[in-house]
């Protein structure tokens, strides 16, 4: 028996975007929701959707504050925000008002279903984590403390890997400077300690440090650690 | 009369075409005069009956200033008029009341009413002069009744002054009587006028009542009167003459004559100015004055030098021209002929000598040079006397020259110079013979005069002689001669003695003046081009207030435009305030494009005295000047240099206004081309990418069943690559829109140059798929302060930029490397390299390098947007060809970032 398909709620003030979302996800065996405005997606909640997804430029209720009463109602619900381009000031301050990932517009389908899957997985993950994360060559063993690239064992210094346990935990997922140095420092330490880290982490987990296949960079934002090879989550 | 001549006659002559245009102009007032010949004959009275009947006609009459003196029908006249309240003007305790000239220009009536036209205004107003005012009234196209009495005029005041032996000072200039389009004669015979005296009925101030007796007898009153009928006739012929002029009606007026005065540093002078005028208008000719300015100028003290200017300005105010001519020649004669002959001078007009017969001999005569050698032009000699105006004061005038003049200490070097060629002639005498002793006084002689000048020459001269037949003629130590042939020998001496000095002080003489100009032509000079060296607005003014300030020893400031007004814009010693009354005259200099302020007709009692900066375009500032010494502000030669100062730097700040508005024009012009190259770009950069996309959809829909699968994704391909395409250029568009509107804000932080290289590498993994990239980054490259995205984008535009022009299969690198406290990122591609001339063209807007047949069209915006954004960032990027193969390089330098000290050893 398969499970109930997963309930997406669309809110999005443009039909072409809805119409392109209802289709492109469907087929992905999502069950869609959709809402024109601010005010009808919230009511939409009811129907108790387990994805969100945002357009920030909304005509009636401005994004952020959308985004906040969303989080008013229900803190786990996982959302995806559509952004435009240019304004990593709005998708960082609506990654710390709690959504979970952002999508530029214009964004091409296969970018928006992975951020859709990370985002669940991490809901799910919070229930149960996983004990042994893979991707590519790198794996990370989270109950043994083992980190590996292929078959040679990788010698972190313990700040390096809470930071790399961090990124796996959020595999997938962006993470912004803020949240990174908060959970690893302070909020006041300065960004470019993180700098500094994520380098030398890179150069001990990376084939080729100048172009980086794990830990990926989200310039102005954050970092990403790439998604685990076999999702195990569904 | 030849044809053509009877052709010239007959057309309407252009000047007085012009003369009328000017009359007729719409936007200044009408001026009407009432003349009289004396005080009572009822001109005030006369006035207001007319303006009575202007105000029944329905014009809007008031009365600016009317004297009733205290006549009851004058007084009832005033009823029924609006009065505009006198002004209080407080001077030494007393109170004194004048027109309220700015109230009258405010209240704007039609017509008003300006008693006593000749009328000096109190200390305090705007201007010295009642008919100024009168002047400012009409130009802000008021019409005006004013009265004056026909003494008052300027031309006639000698004249006067002679019939009458009483002399009036206040007086008007021709000029103002000569533009009145109307002037009325309220006559009154003599009889009746005094026995309107004798009645009372002429208002007359008591301390004048003896004076004025002997001014109200019936000769003089009949002299007064028909003179003032011949002014007001003259007047009339003249309008007949201009209205047959602009008509071409055939007459015999005067044509071609042209008159010079020429003038010089004597008390004659403005009675000589005042002839020509009276001359010059029954000849209805032109005329000049002219002063030709020798060596002897530089030997006038002030007062003679005041003089001289006073009298040219003069000619000025009865409608004159005044020039001056250095002398060139070595009589002054030919200088004066010179200057009628190419002026087309029919007469010269001189002051008759009153110098001695002996000057005359020594000196030449000036008249009797120009008699003799002026062919065909008149000279009229004017005798001094008859014009002087109190010989008395002239003379004493001559002798406070003479004490203040004189100074012993060149008269006591003399007395030592031929001291010491007595004591040499002492010691050569009795080797080389008497006859050689005169010949060591000569050499002293000429010594001194080229030293120290005439006077001191004469006196050595006179002392040589003295000691000469003292010492060395026989009998010794006698002032007598006893031979005959001694006698001739030291007559011929005393002779050399004196020519010879005054060859040698008229040499230096000239020698002294040429230097003095001289330096003055040099400063100006190295002025001028010291103003053509600088570039800035500031620059120019600063140079012109610092040089004027030096040069005059006076204090500067600079007005220049600003909001509909004028403000200080610079000053030497710097200042920036004037007081009130000092601002209201550069106000005023700059509105009327006149000079105000101290010593002029124009709010006299300033401490500033005011003029234009003026070029043939018209006024570009005011220059202020401020001088503690009291008295005139500059001399005529300081006025001279002072007028060649501002004319260089009028035309300095003019030219620079000239360079902005080139500038202006050749921005808007820019802006213009970038402006359609913007429409050609959006027009094609648009449609092309979504003409394939809408073809390759609509393929897909509507011939689905012909497609294979593989035809198929090829044009979904299609569709895809090229919104990428679309959504980069509009990308581009944005961020060009946010560089020009200044809204790109750097958001500065220490970045690692290779994370941002690689998450560059990451975004751009689609446009690089054919090219091999190869990084060289330094491993000690430190923190540079950069805005991650944006230097993101600029990278991402160099590396698009690199892939368009490399060929596929080419490899493009990047290196990066620490060069001191910076760090340099270079790209290099394979492609064709950049011509020359086009390596810095390649960053502007819209510019394209030619196109190849393989290389897809870019916006022409990506290179542009890389420099605005490296540049916001405070780096810089240049573009070079390789030196070791075909293609392009592309070097950025970043600022480094203080390193961070980190601890990474927990």
């Amino acid at each position: 028996m398969t499970a109930p398909p997963i309930k997406v709620l669309v809110i999005d003030d443009e039909p072409p975007i809805r119409k392109l979302l209802r289709t492109g996800l469907s087929t992905q065996g999502y069950a869609i929701l959709d809402a024109p405005n601010g005010k009808a997606g919230l009511a939409l909640l009811d129907e108790k959707p387990d994805l969100i997804i945002l357009d920030l430029g909304l005509p009636d209720i401005a994004g952020h504050d959308l985004l906040r009463a969303v989080r008013a109602r229900d803190a786990q619900i996982p959302i995806v925000v559509l952004s435009s381009r240019d304004d990593e000031g709005g998708k960082v301050l609506a990654l710390d008002l709690g959504a979970d990932d952002y999508v530029t517009k214009p964004f091409g389908m296969d970018e928006l279903l992975a951020r859709m899957r990370a985002a669940l997985r991490h809901r799910l993950q919070v229930e149960g984590e996983r004990p042994l994360f893979r991707t590519g060559d790198l794996s990370v063993d989270l109950v043994r403390r083992l980190v590996k690239v292929g078959d040679g064992d990788v010698k972190l210094s313990p700040k390096e890997y809470d930071l790399l346990r961090l990124l796996v935990q959020h595999a997938g997922k962006v993470l912004t400077h803020k949240f990174l140095l908060g959970s690893l420092w302070d909020d006041h330490t300065d960004a470019q300690y993180l700098r500094v880290y994520v380098r030398q982490l890179r150069q001990k987990i990376e084939k080729d440090p100048e172009q980086p296949q794990y830990v990926l960079t989200e310039t102005g934002v954050g970092y990403r650690m790439r998604a685990p090879d076999s999702p195990n989550a569904t | 009369m030849s044809r053509q001549q009877n052709a010239d006659r007959q057309r309407p002559s252009p000047d007085a075409l012009l003369n009328a245009a000017k009359h007729q102009d719409p936007r200044a007032g009408r001026l009407k005069i009432f003349v009289g010949a004396a005080p009572g004959v009822g001109k005030t009275y006369e006035m207001l009956v007319q303006a009575h009947a202007r105000k029944r006609d329905g014009y809007d009459v008031v009365v600016g200033v009317a004297e009733a003196h205290g006549r009851k029908e004058t007084e009832a006249l005033l009823d029924g008029l609006e009065i505009i309240p006198r002004r209080q003007f407080a001077h030494r305790g007393q109170s004194l009341t004048e027109m309220d000239l700015d109230a009258a220009l405010a209240r704007r009536p039609q017509i008003i009413l300006v008693d006593e036209l000749a009328h000096t205004n109190a200390p305090g107003c705007r201007h010295p002069k009642r008919y100024l005012d009168v002047q400012e009234l009409l130009d802000a196209g008021i019409d005006v009744y004013t009265t004056v009495n026909i003494q008052h005029i300027e031309s006639l005041n000698d004249v006067i002054a002679q019939i009458t032996h009483v002399r009036v000072r206040e007086t008007v200039p021709d000029s103002i009587f000569d533009r009145a389009d109307a002037v009325e004669l309220v006559d009154l015979t003599p009889d009746d006028l005094i026995q309107r005296l004798k009645d009372g009925k002429v208002y007359v101030p008591d301390q004048a009542k003896r004076a004025l007796d002997h001014f109200f007898s019936p000769a003089n009153l009949t002299a007064l009167r028909e003179l003032a009928l011949r002014r007001t006739a003259d007047r009339v012929d003249e309008q007949l003459i201009a209205q047959m002029q602009a008509r071409a009606i055939r007459g015999p007026w005067a044509a071609g004559e042209r008159i010079i005065v020429c003038v010089d540093e004597s008390p004659h002078g403005a009675g000589l100015v005042r002839y020509t005028k009276r001359l010059a208008d029954r000849l209805h000719a032109p005329w000049t004055t002219l002063y030709v300015e020798g060596a002897r100028t530089q030997q006038l003290d002030d007062k003679a030098r005041d003089r001289v200017s006073d009298t040219l300005r003069l000619a000025l105010s009865l409608d004159g021209e005044a020039v001056t001519i250095p002398a060139a020649a070595s009589r002054i004669a030919d200088d004066i002929l010179g200057y009628a002959y190419a002026s087309n001078a029919t007469h010269v007009v001189v002051g008759k000598s009153d110098r001695s017969r002996w000057f005359e001999l020594l000196h030449g005569s000036v008249v009797r040079d120009l008699c003799r050698r002026s062919g065909p032009i008149s000279i009229h000699v004017i005798a001094g006397g008859e014009l002087s105006t109190s010989p008395g004061a002239a003379k004493a005038n001559r002798s406070d020259e003479a004490t203040a003049s004189f100074n012993p200490r060149p008269y006591l070097l003399a007395a030592v110079a031929v001291a010491l060629a007595l004591g040499a002639s002492r010691v050569i005498e009795p080797r080389l013979g008497v006859e050689n002793v005169d010949l060591v006084f000569l050499t002293a002689i000429v010594a001194i005069a080229s030293k120290l000048g005439l006077g001191p020459s004469l006196f050595a001269s006179v002392a040589a002689s003295l000691c000469y037949n003292f010492f060395f003629l026989p009998p010794l130590y006698t002032f007598t001669i006893a031979e005959p042939t001694n006698l001739t020998a030291f007559g011929f001496f005393v002779l050399m003695a004196i020519v010879v000095s005054n060859i040698a002080a008229r040499v230096r003489t000239q020698a002294v003046t040429a230097v003095s100009r001289a330096r003055t032509t040099e400063a100006l000079y190295a002025f001028s081009r010291k103003l053509a060296a600088v570039g800035s607005l500031d620059d120019v003014l600063w140079a012109t207030a610092y040089q004027t300030a030096m040069m005059l020893s006076v204090r500067v400031v600079l007005l220049l435009p600003e909001n509909g007004g004028i403000a200080i814009r610079a000053g030497y010693p710097p200042e920036d305030m004037l007081d009130e009354a000092d601002l209201a005259a550069a106000k005023w200099a700059w509105s009327n494009d006149q000079t105000a302020g101290r010593g002029s007709n124009t709010l006299p009692g300033g401490k500033w005295l005011f003029s234009p900066m003026r070029t043939g375009r018209g006024a570009v500032g005011i220059i202020g000047i401020d001088r503690d010494k009291p008295g005139p502000m500059l001399t005529p030669d300081e006025r001279r240099m002072f007028d060649a100062l501002i004319d260089q730097a009028a035309l300095a700040i003019e030219r620079v206004h000239l360079v902005e508005d080139m500038d202006r024009a050749k921005r808007t012009l820019e802006t213009d081309r970038l402006r359609a190259a913007l429409l050609t770009s959006i027009s094609h950069d648009l449609r092309t990418p979504l003409a394939s996309i809408l073809g390759a959809a609509s393929t897909i829909r509507d011939l689905s069943k012909d497609l294979s699968d593989a035809q198929k994704s090829e044009l979904l391909a299609t569709v895809i690559d090229e919104s990428d395409r679309l959504n980069r250029f509009i990308a581009n568009l944005l961020d060009m829109t946010k560089l020009e509107a200044g809204a790109v804000v750097p958001n500065v932080a220490a970045q690692d140059l290779r994370e941002i290289v690689g998450s560059t590498l990451r975004r751009a993994q689609k446009i690089l798929a054919a090219h091999s990239v190869v990084l060289h980054l330094a491993p000690d490259l430190p923190m540079l302060n950069l805005d991650a995205v944006l230097f993101e984008q600029a990278l991402f535009n160099l590396l698009d930029n690199a892939a368009k022009y490399s060929p596929p299969g080419g490899k493009i690198e990047m290196r990066a490397y620490k060069d001191g406290d910076r760090a340099r990122l270079q790209i290099l591609d394979e492609g064709p390299g950049i011509p020359q001339q086009d390596l810095e063209n390649i960053f502007g807007k819209f510019y394209r390098a030619r196109k190849r047949d393989n290389v897809r069209a870019g916006t022409g915006l990506g290179l542009a947007i890389a420099r605005g954004f490296i540049e916001a960032m405070g780096g810089t990027i240049v573009a070079e060809n390789r030196s070791d193969r075909a293609g392009a390089c592309f070097i950025v330098t970043l600022p480094a970032a203080a390193q961070p000290l980190l601890d990474t050893k927990e």
